[in-house]
């Protein structure tokens, strides 16, 4: 079988801006600041706290978010992984699927749940309550004011 | 193919394992993720509700898992750095080999220096 190619010797031209490059480009910058970002998160929940993965609970979460640096950590995190890992996905879906339908289908709930969990994890970030009414006060960060 | 030859420059390589692995342990972290955002989204619902559901997270066999989740995030970000390096610095094509056993030796030594204080947690 061969294979025909159309005017070989023209360059490509591109009536945009050339959105594969853009995808492979933010890989290669979001890697870098994701393994930071990953490895403070692990070594931060998993190795500094004495219990490591038996000391999180509720109150060290809220402990957490309770400064806004972590909040925009996780925040930078949640968008960069979702994106990254979005991404990648997609880029599994390229080299597999064999119907374009089926191909368009699940790029689509790709970008379709990364969009929800980035809106999910954003709302979550920023209208945290780390002393919500009515909660158990043994639940509870240290710093919450007792509740009689 | 000729059984004199030495095989292709790719398959059958490093090259190609550690894209399989790349590929494999990128594909891990991304379903893991999908759980862990709605998982923390619990601390919205209620403390009790996100205690609940994080025990899960300290029962043996989901405690051993993240060992493995600890390995995949060590090596698909290790290796992410070698494929930047392959495609940025001059020299990258020429010590990809190199480089991939420094990932290799780098995920190692990182894990082991996590794995036992975890798995006593776990267990403990």
């Amino acid at each position: 079988m061969s294979i025909v190619i159309e005017t070989p010797n023209s360059p490509r031209t591109r009536s945009q801006a050339n959105l594969e490059k853009y995808g492979w480009v933010f890989m290669r910058i979001s890697g870098p600041f994701l393994i930071v970002l990953i490895f403070v998160h692990l070594i931060s929940n998993l190795v500094v706290p004495d219990g490591g993965i038996k000391a999180i609970d509720f109150a060290f979460v809220a402990g957490k978010w309770a400064a806004p640096f972590w909040q925009w950590w996780d925040l930078a995190m949640l968008w960069l992984a979702l994106i990254h890992g979005t991404n990648g996905m997609r880029t599994v879906v390229n080299d597999y699927t064999e119907k374009e339908g089926v191909r368009k289908t699940l790029v689509f709930s790709l970008w379709g749940v990364c969009s929800a969990l980035i809106l999910l994890g954003t709302l979550v970030i920023f209208t945290f309550d780390p002393c919500p009414a009515g909660a158990a006060a043994e639940l509870l960060p240290s710093f919450c004011p007792a509740v009689q | 193919m000729s059984l004199l030859s030495s095989g292709t420059l790719y398959r059958g390589k490093v090259g190609m394992w550690s894209w399989v692995l790349h590929r494999i342990t990128g594909v891990a972290m991304f379903f893991f993720l999908l759980v862990h955002v709605l998982d923390t989204a619990l601390v919205r619902v209620s403390p009790a509700a996100y205690d609940v559901v994080i025990a899960s997270y300290k029962t043996p066999i989901i405690g051993l898992a993240e060992l493995g989740l600890v390995a995949a995030v060590l090596y698909h970000g290790l290796n992410g750095l070698r494929i930047t390096l392959i495609d940025f610095w001059s020299k990258g094509a020429k010590y990809q080999n190199q480089m991939f056993w420094v990932v290799m030796a780098v995920t190692v030594a990182l894990f082991v220096g996590f794995a036992p204080g975890h798995i006593i947690n776990v267990f403990s």
